[in-house]
């Protein structure tokens, strides 16, 4: 094995109710990789994510982050996460700073506020995501597409080396999938590793080294994407091309 | 004004001021959780606690504080343990408390005073009453001002908050804890039957009107302190009863911030 692993799931069986969501399920994922999670709904693509972030109890098998246990697993600054559903839009009112600023926490001094770092950092995020102009508009004023943004801002606030994203573009414009691919493939050039769930790739498709493909429960394929980024320029090749100078349509 | 110059006024209105300050401070976390009625339910088994105060003869706001916190901390733990089991064993704990508190009180022999802690009677606030206020109250305001961004973390996205490596299993222990303190505290003053509208309403007013969950939480710490002394003056003008006077205040005020901020909307999108 050359690069380091970063999560790792060996022989993880996950029962909810009496439902076996996963099956003994044996995952690797190194620095660096750009994994696409694909399966059809229900296939247990969710329950993985949560099961390698501890959000989940495990029944059987181990699970580990940066080859750390779960259990002992403390360093969350190095985690970026971002849930499928929104949180909390039509609770009490809060700014898009300050929901980004809750992805801080990991790093910020316990039992005080903020640091001028901390918000420095949260702004930083939300221009990487087009976002600062609106930092102290109310979350629940932005579009669908918007509020996934700042999702992923504050998934992207420490500049995690393992971002985890369930079903981050389900309901974003082609626009904003754009932003959001430029934002990930940044944070790839950074060897931060990707772990993808999603049901249609779009504009994060060059950008995809590896895909695993659940079905009930268990792995059915994991390895290049298939169709037609399987010839040997599979890597990062397609954006040399744009760089090259070739004309931007549409 | 001749109020102020009645010992038991003054202690009414500092009393009025330090609950109307203190029980936004946390319920503004149990809005964002959509835990807002968990006031009336730790108010219930308060409620045995006061009771058992008055049979023991020791000081009800003290047993109704210990009570508070012990069904605080009772909810958190069955809310934490699942979903379908504890709504049930929620409904029995309150009831429960009713029942139980009913009881002893009448056998305490002094079940005239218990409309006094059901409805609240702030004006016959002792002194002893007043410094209770004041220690729980700085207890509560600490905890808030200590861990709000822990708190509003937890509040805003459990899931993600755990990921974050937060301890969110003892943070939303503390938060019950300190709603608890807050109920034992406010029922001297509105009530336990009105305990909740202190701590939701002066957040559910300003929430209306602000952007920010900063500006939430202060905002309603400061009208929730007017509207408390308000309230109070107002009751004593009016000789109607000063706690539920304070909460109809409230949701006048509700109402009112309901109209700006629906007249704000119409401005701001002219078209339609």
């Amino acid at each position: 094995m050359s690069a380091a692993v970063v999560g790792e799931l060996q022989g993880v069986g996950v029962i909810l109710g009496r439902q076996e969501v996963l099956k003994g399920l044996d995952l690797t994922l190194s620095a660096g990789e750009f994994v696409a999670l694909l399966g059809s709904n229900g296939s247990g693509k969710t329950t993985l994510v949560r099961a390698l972030l501890g959000l989940l109890p495990v029944a059987s098998g181990e699970v580990r982050l940066f080859g750390t246990p779960l259990e002992r697993f403390r360093d969350w600054r190095r985690i970026g996460y971002v849930p499928q559903r929104f949180g909390a839009t039509s609770g009490v009112p809060a700014t898009v700073e300050e929901v980004v600023l809750t992805g801080r926490i990991a790093v910020a001094r316990r039992m005080r506020g903020f640091s001028a770092g901390d918000r420095q950092a949260a702004l930083q995020a939300l221009e990487l995501m087009g976002l600062a102009r609106v930092s102290r508009r109310r979350v629940s004023q932005l579009s669908g597409g918007q509020q996934q943004r700042v999702l992923i801002a504050r998934a992207l606030v420490n500049e995690p080396d393992f971002l985890l994203l369930d079903e981050p573009v389900s309901s974003v414009d082609p626009e904003n999938q754009k932003m959001f691919a430029q934002a990930l493939e940044r944070l790839s050039e950074l060897n931060a590793t990707v772990l993808l769930v999603a049901h249609a790739l779009g504009a994060m498709e060059p950008l995809v080294h590896r895909t695993v493909v659940l079905d009930r429960g268990t792995v059915v394929y994991d390895g290049v994407p298939r169709a037609e980024h399987e010839d040997e320029h599979a890597h990062h090749h397609p954006r040399v091309m744009h760089a090259g100078g070739l004309p931007k349509e549409r | 004004m001749e109020v102020f110059g009645l010992e038991f006024m003054r202690r009414a209105l500092v009393a009025a001021l330090i609950v109307g300050v203190t029980a936004p401070s946390i319920g503004v976390f149990l809005v964002q959780r959509r835990l807002a009625l968990m006031g009336d339910g730790i108010g219930h088994v308060a409620f045995m606690g006061v009771a058992a105060g008055l049979f023991f003869g020791t000081s009800p706001v003290i047993t109704g504080i210990v009570a508070a916190s012990l069904a605080g901390a009772g909810i958190e733990v069955l809310r934490d343990k699942g979903r379908t089991a504890s709504d049930v064993a929620l409904a029995l704990i309150f009831y429960g408390g009713i029942a139980g508190g009913a009881i002893l009180a009448f056998r305490s022999g002094q079940s005239s005073k218990v409309l006094g802690y059901l409805f609240g009677s702030v004006l016959t606030i002792t002194s002893q009453d007043l410094l209770v206020l004041v220690a729980a109250g700085a207890l509560v305001l600490a905890t808030v001002i200590l861990w709000r961004k822990e708190l509003f973390a937890v509040c805003y996205d459990e899931e993600v908050a755990r990921v974050s490596g937060l301890a969110v299993r003892k943070l939303n222990f503390l938060m019950a804890l300190a709603a608890a303190v807050m109920v034992g505290v406010t029922m001297r003053v509105v009530g336990i039957l009105l305990v909740s509208a202190m701590l939701v309403i002066p957040v559910a007013i300003v929430q209306q009107l602000s952007n920010s969950f900063r500006s939430t939480l202060v905002g309603s710490m400061i009208l929730g302190g007017g509207l408390s002394v308000g309230g109070v003056l107002l009751a004593y003008h009016l000789d109607t009863s000063p706690g539920a006077t304070i909460v109809l205040v409230a949701i006048g005020a509700f109402f009112l911030a309901a109209l700006l901020a629906q007249a704000r909307e119409r401005r701001a999108s002219p078209a339609a």
